[in-house]
């Protein structure tokens, strides 16, 4: 077997141990990468664990830009012994396997057709370092430097990158560069450097930045103006509100005055989360709570008291494998129903669906706006793989121009003015009525709240028709919605095609990367990335346009396409299901590999008409 | 049902408050309450203070859940923005409401099922966080609305209309008030308006968390022999510790008791919290002391009413959060949104 040669465009993997402080010696791997100017992306495997169950980091090295997970790996860096079979097993024919060899394993703990790079990284430390916190942490940064080796690393960046970690703490600067030349040096005078896979300086990175989504999302949400974010902890989205903390302490805080200009309040329970989301926006401000599924779960009968109430909410919903506790700590797109429709009764949401954290940005901004505009509840549906991974994107962009859009709200002035005010009254004919922020006016203006029906003055009645002319009312403002959500994204294939794909979310890079695979195989793809629901009319157009749609989703039960037919009442045949759903990211591998045989299956056995 | 309009036209010569409103500006619609209802009291004595501090009524915002009392907003307050919330989850929404905006008063009505029961947890964690409220539980012991199933309140051996009692301990909302931090705590009893008025104006002047139980009768479901919350049995066990007046402003004020029977507490907001004692050893200030004289009393059978708690000095949540003056539902882009220099400059981090 040759062994595997690649140059900007192969995966390694770490194996780990949760705990080990591992975590930041491999994001200074994947960050050297970048700065030499070659696109990386880094995902990591994690258990519902702090301490001792395994953990994997995967790089994904690729000039070509493809950003979604590819499946296999070329280099494994093995540091768990309690995985090292299944590890072992993961390797690509031809490729590389790195593990500390101080203890010696028989051959047949190896396999026949990989490089096998043993280092005896215990005994070096052993050797370097008397401390065993040290000989851990260490060995991390120790293997990073025999990488460096291997791969043809600049050993300067890497430097560069330490000096910038450590710039708060100068003494540890020394002492990790240290680690990292032990490294090097080892592997230079021991090991056969480089291997087949390189990485070489290049220029593909242009002026993209490299953060989690999750951060980016609470990063949206100050500049959306968001003053009140009411969460309580769940993974994997705990890492947004704690995001909108570190971004509100640096922006939100008077400088004379030491005073916030925002409340962050750990709640007791997701209940009690949207429940003062609720009370916050019902009183005039931007708030938001970050959960995952099962606190989506628990939220319902609130969600339903928004709907019918008319009260902005912002909820972001970062995906995680379900039911119940499910997989809590792996991805999945299974809220999608869920969340459409969540609580009793008809109710609808507005779903918004980024696919990197650039989007998460932006929609995050977004969902404060169009929660205002509609006075509903806004999702934004994003999941762990990229909430809690760091991915490169577009940097973030900003309007100095732009106002937050604060909706239908009356004035005291208007209310002085004698404008007649009623709360479910539709003036405009887009089904948003006027609302009014408590303390307005002295004598104008006040209505009571209820989730209970009322007449478009906001008087309690369960009469039948003031019952259903509200409700027709809603379904008028889910069609002004329409007009508003971001509109879907439609690419068309080099050549003209009867065949579409429809996507959305995290799914983005690995639906790029299989839209070219897929075209070296002759099959020609149109696709649409929905980004919004309800779906904008380019849907149904989109549909139209072709015989055959794949739905790509990430869960078992083809949500979105159940959304798609259920709402625009399109034919199920014409929308086959690409469906993954084990907890890891969806692959340019999968997606192609199951269109491709499906094409191929179309073509082989004809459809036969029903006969009568 | 629909919504009932009370008549606009009242006597001439209606007294004014300060701000020339009568009492009539502090009503709300008719209410849809059975007759003789003990809520109808409280909501009464809700009218009767806010009237007496010419509170404007625009700037309170009345929250509720879920039940007989979670109704009763919409029978005080007309001019007053009001939120019939979910069940057993008033405290949230007022959180958050709170949180919105500092400058309003915030009056959360609620009830023994919504608030011992479905929403215990948010009862204690809105305590527990120091929400600047008033929080009323009117307390009856039954749900009514769903025809008199016992409610967490209930205390253990009292008998339901049908004559069958209540297994379970109860749920002591003012002990578990006391516990958790509120710093205003009363107990009133809706046939005793002349102890409740004044109840509810020292919490509404209060800053922080103030939590009033109200022992409201259910003359539907729960005002029969055998029954620990009718009009007999409170009155019968009803051991008031003192009597408060409220007086506003810095005036001061003549102490024309015996000594010792008389105690003034200053609020933070200036007003005087004047209290005639009648328990003479009952001290108001005193948590710790405050908790074993009410599980003392409780153990023998009396329901122990009045002024029962109050930290005169206390914060509130935005105190603890530091947040700004300004009320959030009032800022404006700028003192919200970093803008593009700032963006630019984190972009350039992230490379």
């Amino acid at each position: 077997m040759r062994p595997l040669e690649a140059v900007n465009d192969f995966v390694v993997k770490f194996a780990n141990v949760n705990g080990s402080g591992s975590a930041s010696a491999n994001q200074l791997f994947a960050k050297s990468i970048l700065r030499m100017g070659v696109p990386a992306t880094p995902r990591n495997i994690f258990p519902s664990n702090i301490q001792g169950l395994p953990t994997w980091y995967e790089v994904r090295v690729s000039e070509a830009n493809h950003l979604g997970a590819r499946g296999g790996t070329d280099l494994m860096v093995a540091m768990n012994p309690q995985t090292w079979d299944q590890d072992l097993k993961s390797i690509e024919p031809g490729g590389y396997l790195f593990y500390d060899s101080t203890r010696p394993l028989p051959p047949s703990k190896f396999r026949s057709d990989i490089t096998v790079i043993g280092m005896p990284l215990t005994a070096i430390c052993n050797a370097e370092y008397t401390d065993s916190r040290q000989r851990q942490l260490f060995k991390n940064i120790i293997y990073v430097g025999a990488l460096s080796a291997l791969l043809d690393i600049d050993p300067a960046v890497l430097e560069t990158l330490i000096g910038e970690q450590f710039k708060a703490k100068e003494k540890l600067i020394d002492v990790n560069i240290h680690a990292l030349h032990l490294g090097r040096d080892y592997a230079l005078q021991n090991l056969a450097c480089p291997i087949g896979l390189r990485v070489r300086k290049a220029d593909a990175i242009g002026d993209r930045i490299f953060i989690e989504g999750n951060a980016a999302a609470g990063l949206g949400a100050v500049y959306g103006g968001a003053t009140v974010c009411a969460w309580y902890p769940i993974t994997p989205s705990t890492s947004l509100a704690e995001g909108f903390t570190r971004y509100c302490n640096r922006y939100r805080v008077d400088k004379e005055t030491g005073k916030k200009r925002f409340a962050i309040v750990q709640a007791e329970d997701e209940l009690a989360s949207i429940g003062m989301v609720i009370g916050a926006a019902w009183n005039g401000a931007r708030a938001f709570t970050a959960t995952s599924g099962p606190g989506i779960s628990l939220m319902q009968e609130f969600i339903g008291l928004a709907h019918f109430a008319e009260i902005p909410a912002v909820i972001f919903d970062v995906q995680r494998a379900g039911p119940s506790t499910g997989m809590p700590t792996r991805t999945q797109q299974c809220d999608v129903l869920t969340a459409a429709y969540a609580s009793h009764g008809d109710t609808k949401h507005v779903l918004l669906f980024p696919e990197d954290p650039h989007e998460c940005f932006e929609m995050s901004a977004l969902a404060f706006d169009l929660a205002d505009r509609l006075q509903t509840p806004v999702f934004v549906l994003l999941d762990l793989d990229i909430g809690m991974n760091e991915r490169l994107c577009a940097p973030f962009r900003w309007d100095d121009n732009r106002r937050m859009d604060r909706g239908k709200v009356m004035t005291a002035e208007d209310l002085e003015a004698g404008r007649d005010f009623g709360r479910y009254l539709d003036v405009d004919g887009d089904g948003i009525p006027y609302r009014t922020y408590p303390g307005t006016h002295p004598t104008r203006g006040a209505f009571f709240t209820r989730g209970t029906s009322r007449d478009r003055y906001a008087r309690y009645t369960e009469e039948g028709a003031a019952y259903q002319d509200n409700m027709e009312r809603l379904l008028r403002k889910f069609d002004t919605a329409k007009t508003l959500v971001p509109r879907p994204i439609r690419r068309a294939a080099a050549e003209p095609t009867r065949l579409g794909a429809i996507y959305y979310g995290s799914s983005s890079a690995a639906m790029d990367e299989a839209v070219s695979l897929l075209a070296g195989q002759g099959i020609a793809l149109d696709t649409l990335r929905v980004r919004g629901f309800p779906f904008h009319e380019d849907v149904r157009r989109f549909v139209s346009d072709h015989d055959q749609v794949f739905v790509v989703e990430q869960n078992r039960d083809a949500q979105l396409r159940t959304l798609l037919i259920t709402e625009e009442e399109f034919d199920p045949a014409k929308l086959s299901r690409v469906l993954h759903y084990d907890g890891s990211p969806i692959t340019a591998r999968f997606i192609a590999g199951r269109i491709a045989e499906t094409v191929s299956s179309l073509k082989i056995v004809p459809l036969r008409k029903a006969v009568p | 049902m629909t919504y009932l309009p009370k008549p606009k036209l009242h006597h001439p010569k209606l007294p004014t408050n300060e701000l020339g409103f009568t009492r009539r500006d502090y009503e709300g619609s008719i209410s849809t309450l059975c007759a003789g209802c003990g809520h109808d009291s409280i909501s009464a004595a809700i009218v009767h203070a806010c009237f007496e501090l010419s509170l404007p009524p625009h700037r309170i915002a009345k929250l509720s859940g879920i039940g007989c009392s979670s109704k009763t907003p919409t029978y005080f307050l007309g001019n007053s923005h009001g939120f019939n919330s979910v069940h057993g989850r008033m405290p949230s929404v007022l959180t958050g409401a709170n949180l919105a905006n500092r400058d309003l008063i915030y009056l959360g009505v609620s009830g023994d099922g919504d608030s011992a029961s479905i929403g215990l947890g948010q009862f204690a964690h809105s305590i527990r966080r120091g929400v600047n409220m008033v929080y009323i539980v009117e307390n009856n012991g039954v749900y009514g609305l769903t025809k008199g199933q016992f409610s967490a309140t209930a205390d253990k051996g009292a008998r339901n209309k049908r004559g069958l009692a209540n297994l379970d301990e109860p749920i002591d909302l003012i002990g578990m008030a006391l516990q958790l931090g509120a710093t205003y705590i009363g107990r009133g009893f809706s046939g005793d308006k002349a102890q409740l008025v004044p109840l509810i104006k020292g919490a509404l002047t209060h800053k922080g968390a103030a939590f009033i139980d109200c022992i409201s009768p259910c003359v539907a479901f729960n005002n029969h022999v055998g029954s620990t919350k009718s009009f007999d049995y409170v009155r019968e066990h009803n051991a008031a510790v003192n009597f408060l007046d409220v007086i506003e402003g810095r005036d001061e004020i003549v102490v024309d008791h015996a000594p010792g029977t008389v105690e003034v507490v200053r609020q933070h907001d200036g007003s005087l919290l004047k209290l005639r004692k009648i328990a003479r050893d009952y001290d108001p200030t005193d948590r710790i002391a405050a908790m074993n004289f009410l599980q003392q009393h409780q153990a023998r059978g009396e329901i122990v009413t009045g002024l029962l708690y109050v930290d005169p000095d206390a914060d509130d949540l935005h105190g603890y959060l530091d947040t700004a003056e300004k009320p959030f539902n009032q800022m404006t882009d700028a003192e919200l949104c970093p803008g593009t220099t700032a963006l630019e400059k984190l972009n350039a981090a992230l490379r």
